[in-house]
């Protein structure tokens, strides 16, 4: 869980656009999701596969007391139901849920939505998963048989983990990151986006010796730069707030004195009052670049 | 004019203080519905569940066009990213669900894979067809229909004697773990069937080819010495499900093939995702078949020993399968 809490960096904004599939709400609102990254699925992928291990070796120490204390016969056929159910029913049971997500996919920030914005259907789910069974298992299928010497069957081996490999790989050629699973099932694999509301930086006590802006000081930065500001503050790096803070002295000529963080609070809150009156008037200012 | 305070107008101060609440509130009913179902909460907290959404949806409306707190405007947007997914995502009541699903969705979507699933048939014989004249001639085929570990010794070389023991007598122990290693391995390949549908249903037809030419070797196998009709009976018990199961499988998967092949007046994806859909459906239902004819054959299979009893059950069990299919009923699909 900690991979999700501890970003208390906004990123709203995020110059990342390539990720972003606007979804718009019957209510007529847009929301943007974002498409989990390879890697985040990769991780997911690993964590569900160790707790898949780790049940099915904890299952087989259970089946075998279980069969030990009633009839030991039966504890190999135990064992393969058991294997097959696990195999089959781990993601499709967890992913039918209301989080739509697995353990795996939970810890990343991952879940599974519908591609046209609907309702994520059992179905769905069901046929996304049991296209595991070619993207997962069957490349392990051409890997166990490639240990025979024969030089034919070894290149048609060869081909046929190949073609097995491009299936499973997939995921990496498509913008949207989908496997085979969700190109069928019509789904994809977003970010949750599960953030505490961090305190509003402009309420902060601002410190008075800070000299007031002009408004020529406060029109040279735009919505882009207020952002970078308080990401900057947020962070509450001391390095990277003494560069910025001297950047900002240095386009408005003023000396490079006063405590960095007390300045930077101050231009950060009366640039962002600027611009938010700005926008009631219906003018925005993207950047420094555009005209204010 | 130079700006300390905010002034006159917009504050983000105010507009958080006024809302925080709400958000607050939403939040922790979403969690509650997040941990389990719409149960988890009280009539008044389902009813308050729709008010707070919309609160936050047009707060964050009010944010996007008013507030330039970057901290604010992701929180929103999270929230309400949440409670779209636990609002819109929210379904009828399990037993609802599970109801239309065997009343009118089940039939219709193996309906909708009729002919892929005649297809399928049809090749499934025609692969025992070929096999078992094959292994009828020349048994030195045998081997290259059926693996070692799937013949159980249950081979050209085995005499009737033998033969006859796994048909009629009660399964020993060590049986019983073969039982259920074929019928994992059966609905492993079923699965796999209806996998390989993405590849164009090539990959499909030619393992569900394969699964006839082994069925067909057996079959070959026992009816050399005799034992076929016994055999039959033997495998009709739980096999007319279980085939039937492996059939609509690989015509699932045949029918995503087609639909990526030839996706007709959509675009590919989208003909890929309701062909998948429809797929899935009639795959919820195939692992249930699959559950079934494993229970036959565990439990059936071991108490009725009579063929022509086998046959009655079935015989009767396809019946079934065939009149709930495919019989016409008024539609009240949705």
């Amino acid at each position: 869980m900690a991979a999700i809490e501890t970003p208390a960096l906004p990123r709203a904004r995020r110059t990342d656009h390539r990720t972003r599939r606007p979804v718009v709400t019957p209510e007529g609102v847009p929301l943007n999701l974002f498409i989990g990254s390879a890697g985040m699925r990769l991780a997911a992928l690993i964590i569900d596969l160790l707790i898949m291990v780790l049940v099915l070796v904890l299952g087989a120490f259970f089946v075998n007391w279980l069969g030990v204390s009633i009839n030991a016969a039966t504890v190999p056929s135990l064992l393969m139901l058991f294997a097959f159910a696990v195999r089959n029913f781990y993601f499709i049971g967890f992913e039918t849920g209301p989080r739509a997500a697995t353990p795996g996919k939970r810890l990343v920030g991952l879940r599974v939505v519908a591609r046209d914005g609907g309702r994520l259907t059992n179905e769905a789910v069901v046929a996304r998963n049991l296209m595991r069974e070619l993207e997962m298992f069957l490349p392990l299928t051409f890997l166990g048989v490639s240990e025979t010497g024969d030089m034919l069957e070894g290149w048609a081996t060869g081909a046929g983990l190949l073609w097995a490999l491009s299936l499973s790989l997939f995921l990496l050629f498509n913008r949207d990151r989908m496997r085979v699973g969700d190109v069928i099932a019509g789904t994809w694999v977003v970010e949750t986006h599960r953030r505490k509301l961090a305190h509003d930086l402009s309420t902060a006590a601002l410190d008075a010796t800070v000299p007031a802006f002009s408004d020529s000081e406060l029109a040279l930065y735009g919505e882009y730069e207020l952002m970078e500001l308080e990401r900057v503050l947020r962070r509450g790096d001391t390095e990277q707030m003494r560069e910025v803070a001297d950047t900002i002295r240095d386009k408005m000529g003023r000396d490079p004195v006063g405590d960095d963080t007390d300045f930077l609070h101050a231009y950060y809150t009366a640039l962002k009052s600027r611009l938010e009156r700005g926008l009631l008037f219906g003018k925005r200012r993207a950047d420094k670049h555009s005209a204010g | 004019m130079s700006t300390r305070f905010e002034s006159a107008g917009f504050s983000t101060r105010r507009f958080r203080a006024e809302r925080e609440d709400d958000w607050a509130a939403f939040e922790t009913l979403l969690a509650r519905l997040e941990r389990g179902s719409t149960r988890n909460l009280t009539t008044d907290q389902l009813l308050e569940l729709p008010v707070l959404y919309r609160a936050v949806l047009s707060s964050l409306s009010i944010a996007r066009a008013t507030s330039l707190d970057a901290a604010l405007l992701d929180y929103l947007e999270g929230l309400a990213t949440r409670g779209y997914f636990a609002v819109y995502g929210a379904r009828a009541s399990r037993w609802t669900r599970i109801g239309a699903f065997f009343r009118v969705r089940w039939p219709a979507a193996v309906r909708a894979v009729g002919w892929e699933t005649v297809v399928i048939a049809l090749l499934i014989t025609l692969g025992m067809v070929t096999s078992a004249l094959l292994v009828l001639r020349d048994p030195a085929w045998f081997g290259a229909f059926v693996p070692e570990a799937l013949a159980g010794g249950r081979t050209p070389d085995a005499t009737r004697q033998f033969l006859a023991t796994t048909i009629f007598e009660r399964q020993t122990d060590g049986l019983h773990s073969f039982a259920t290693s074929l019928f994992t391995h059966n609905s492993q390949v079923s699965i796999l069937s209806f996998a390989l549908g993405f590849a164009f249903g090539v990959p499909t037809l030619m393992l569900e080819f394969y699964q006839g030419l082994s069925l067909g070797a057996m079959v070959a196998v026992f009816a050399d010495k005799g034992l076929g009709v016994a055999f039959a009976g033997w495998l009709s018990i739980h096999g007319t499900t279980e085939l039937f199961a492996a059939a609509l499988s690989g015509a699932a998967g045949l029918h995503i093939g087609r639909a990526m092949l030839f996706p007709g007046d959509a675009d590919r994806l989208t003909a890929a995702a309701a062909a998948g859909r429809r797929a899935g459906v009639v795959m919820v239902g195939v692992i249930l078949m699959l559950l079934i004819a494993g229970l036959l054959e565990g439990i059936g299979r071991q108490l009725i020993t009579d063929t022509a009893t086998r046959f009655a059950i079935g015989g009767t069990l396809l019946l079934g399968w065939l009149t709930y299919f495919y019989t016409p009923r008024r539609g009240r699909a949705r």
